[in-house]
């Protein structure tokens, strides 16, 4: 047998001139925990910070740092790259049965398009960090002092590394599927990628020409956002919103393809209904693009353009529901077995759903106007952004770390530590929708003594988070540690990945696959090896 | 067809099993890049477009400061151009290796008479103090408010003229190939390619020439 992708060729420069979707998979994760391991630092130095109202461990304006850090650093470069460059990188071209992506060479160039985004955030961060939040606006942005240009740069130039991604992805699906894979062989997986990817390329360009502007504006004050130039703030949120609300679908959408694939896998039963869930995944892609004025509710936009928004912000509930009915339908009547990809799935549906229709709330007109900026948003982004996608991401790392690194971690540790993070994400944010609807807004330093008690309940749930993210980190490393023993197709899925060997060749397959059957064929007895080979 | 047979399976990579799959897919990959240029040209049109219904008269004012025959020149040198690219893709496909040299040779030239224009047209407006934002320093303006024109105008034709300098530097990398005599009706997917983003640099002078030069 001829080596696997992680030993051969051999030498760390032979790792950093790859051009194997593979090892650049591996890169992003380990570039992605860093990255959510920075964020999450900053997240429990907001939880203490808020123990009791007043100074605790920073001042105001550190506090305004962080918290904008916190978002900065968790969107851009955790959330988004987060599953497709990372696990979709890895795992889309083995379940094609293709060799690689499509330009292996725009790919590493994203890669390093990253790293070079991050450094300049990490630039940011030490010569006067950012206070702004995560969102920019104007006019705060383009007045305040520190380093709110290097900043944006950072993140106009990730953007090129999601849009390359987001390219190299759709190329990939068009043109790389194994013979008799057809679009509705491919597994939803791909789906959800594709989707993914259309927005990755049809709306970060938005952002990067906004992000500009506002370097503009600093620079030159070119007017566009300045009210006192003549200029139009509210434009600026239009523009941003116009990316990053469908930027909060490049964030779900493959999450969602993720549980796809677990579900059916831990059910041991085919997917309900394949073309649904597929073209749910187009669907929410579709309308993510139309809904951007429901940020904008209480900014002065105009009132029928509210009532548009709000309709068109109730219509992504349907596709949204479509896949979550698929999915309990899936598992209705399924052999379940409870590992731990399967918890973290399971956990996806309980608070994607709480995260899901508390959307709906902050969807419709009247009720946003009391909710809006308060903590009930805060609670609301979580619970889809941390209960969805980081839940997602967690369910289909630990269902591939086996195919990714040949070894298998410890389950026991695994269930514990899903426990504790599905425990402690809901002290921490179910008890901020009470104090949002209670009225605490978001972003503030210090608050009035009544909600004292709601944000001691939080800040302990964060503790417990942070505790099951440290198992989870101790058990993982130590999983690498051990021989490699994990089999081709450790939890008997279908998917063409779990055909090769764990982990893969060079090459991704001995010998080309091509595809004879549907892609969640549960029913009918697992492909030997030898019919692979066949 | 098994293109390892013929003369240019040199240029098949290692994942594609056919040339047909391997153009196909730098097309699907370069429309897309293309799309995201549209939409990144797409905010300033639509900031553009904004501004210019909120500030009418100085838009209308400032942009009799624009001149419109060398705009009007440079609108012929870039179509002019683009002729040059489509007849080096074409001879490429039909094998005409010296003509392909030619085009590219061509089109090169007219995009640095472009830029050579451009040059011209800004250093005039540096010197008259028409400036973006809070550089504007233009004396006896009738109508207030002009610096944002010239905030899009400097915006606009700056990153468009950043994508002609990309283009050249795409252009002179094909055409190094095209002299090495890589392209043949077999493989000329760079040339194509680096073609069709030529086009869409033009494209976008085409709509910047009359909103910038012929607005009422």
């Amino acid at each position: 047998m001829t080596g696997n992708y992680l030993s051969s060729p051999r030498g760390l420069k032979s790792w950093l001139i790859t051009v194997d979707h593979k090892r650049i998979g591996v890169m992003y994760l380990f570039s992605v925990l860093f990255a959510f391991l920075l964020g999450g630092i900053f997240a429990m130095l907001i939880r203490i910070e808020l123990l009791k109202p007043g100074h605790n461990i920073m001042s105001a304006d550190t506090y305004n740092r962080v918290f904008t850090l916190h978002g900065a650093i968790m969107i851009f470069l955790f959330i988004i790259p987060s599953i497709p460059a990372s696990l979709g990188n890895f795992v889309l071209p083995l379940m094609l049965g293709a060799k690689d992506v499509a330009f292996p060479r725009l790919n590493l160039a994203s890669y390093y398009i990253y790293v070079a985004g991050a450094l300049f955030a990490i630039a940011a961060m030490v010569t006067g960090a950012v206070d702004t939040g995560w969102t920019f606006y104007t006019p705060y942005s383009t007045t305040t002092n520190g380093s709110v240009g290097l900043m944006t740069f950072a993140v106009f130039v990730l953007g090129f590394s999601s849009i390359f991604t987001g390219i190299n992805f759709i190329a990939t699906i068009h043109k790389l599927r194994a013979p008799g894979m057809g679009w509705f062989r491919m597994p939803l997986f791909a789906w959800g990628i594709y989707a993914t990817a259309i927005i990755q390329v049809l709306a970060t360009p938005v952002i990067g020409i906004t992000l500009l502007l506002i370097i503009m504006e600093r620079v030159f004050s070119v007017g566009i956002f300045n009210p006192q130039l003549g200029g139009d703030p509210i434009l600026f949120q239009h523009f941003f919103w116009f990316y990053s609300h469908p930027a909060v679908y490049i964030m779900i959408l493959p999450g969602m393809a993720i549980i796809s694939e677990v579900i059916p896998c831990f059910s041991r039963k085919t997917i309900f209904g394949y073309k649904a869930i597929a073209y749910s995944s187009i669907a929410i892609a579709g309308v993510s693009f139309l809904v951007w004025g429901h940020h904008m509710f209480v900014s002065g936009q105009s009132q029928l353009a509210n009532a548009i928004f709000s309709f068109l912000t109730f219509l992504v509930a349907i596709p949204s529901g479509v896949k979550v009915f698929n999915w309990i339908a899936t598992m209705y009547r399924g052999s379940i077995s409870l590992e731990a990809p399967m918890l973290y799935a399971i956990s996806f549906l309980l608070l994607f759903a709480i995260g899901g229709l508390t959307g709906l709330f902050l969807g419709a007109l009247a009720t946003d106007v009391h909710l809006h900026d308060t903590y009930f948003v805060v609670a609301h982004f979580h619970f889809v952004m941390m209960g969805g996608t980081v839940m997602a991401f967690l369910s289909g790392l630990h269902y591939w770390w086996p195919k990714m690194f040949g070894r298998m971690y410890s389950e026991k540790w695994a269930r514990v530590s899903a426990a504790l993070i599905f425990v402690g994400f809901n002290v921490t944010f179910l008890s901020q929708f009470v104090l949002g609807s209670r009225g605490m807004p978001r972003r503030y330093y210090s608050y009035l003594d009544q909600f004292q008690p709601l944000h001691v309940f939080s800040t302990v749930g964060s503790w417990l988070l942070g505790l099951g993210f440290l198992i989870m980190a101790v058990y993982l490393w130590a999983s690498l540690r051990r021989p490699m023993d994990a089999p081709a197709n450790p939890w008997g899925a279908t998917g063409l990945e779990w055909q090769t060997t764990s982990p893969p060749p060079e090459h991704n397959f001995e010998n080309a696959p091509s595809v004879t059957r549907g892609p969640y064929d549960y029913s009918s007895p697992e492909p030997t090896s030898a019919e692979v080979e066949a | 067809m098994s293109t390892a047979a013929t003369p240019h399976g040199e240029f098949l990579q290692h994942h594609f099993t056919t040339a047909e799959q391997q153009a196909d897919a730098g097309k699907i990959g370069m429309w897309l890049f293309l799309v995201t240029e549209v939409l990144l040209f797409g905010g300033l049109f639509v900031g553009f477009a904004i501004m210019q219904s909120l500030h009418r008269e100085a838009f209308v004012a400032a942009h009799h400061q624009l001149d419109r025959v060398l705009g009007f020149i440079n609108t012929v040198v870039l179509l002019t151009s683009s002729y040059t690219m489509v007849m080096a893709v074409h001879s490429a496909r039909t094998d005409r290796r010296k003509r392909v040299v030619v085009y590219l040779l061509l089109t090169l030239i007219c995009a640095g008479v472009f830029l050579g224009i451009k040059y011209v047209e800004y250093s005039h407006k540096f010197h008259e103090g028409l400036l973006p934002g809070r550089y504007y320093s233009h004396k006896g303006d009738s109508v207030p408010g002009q610096f944002m024109f010239f905030s899009f105008y400097f915006m606009m034709t700056g990153l468009h003229g950043v994508h002609i300098l990309g283009g050249m530097a795409v252009i002179l990398w094909v055409l190094r190939r095209a002299v090495r005599g890589d392209f043949s009706h077999a493989y000329y997917t760079p040339v194509d390619l680096v073609g069709l983003y030529w086009h869409l640099v033009d494209l976008i002078w085409i709509y910047l020439f009359p909103l910038l030069y012929l607005i009422k």
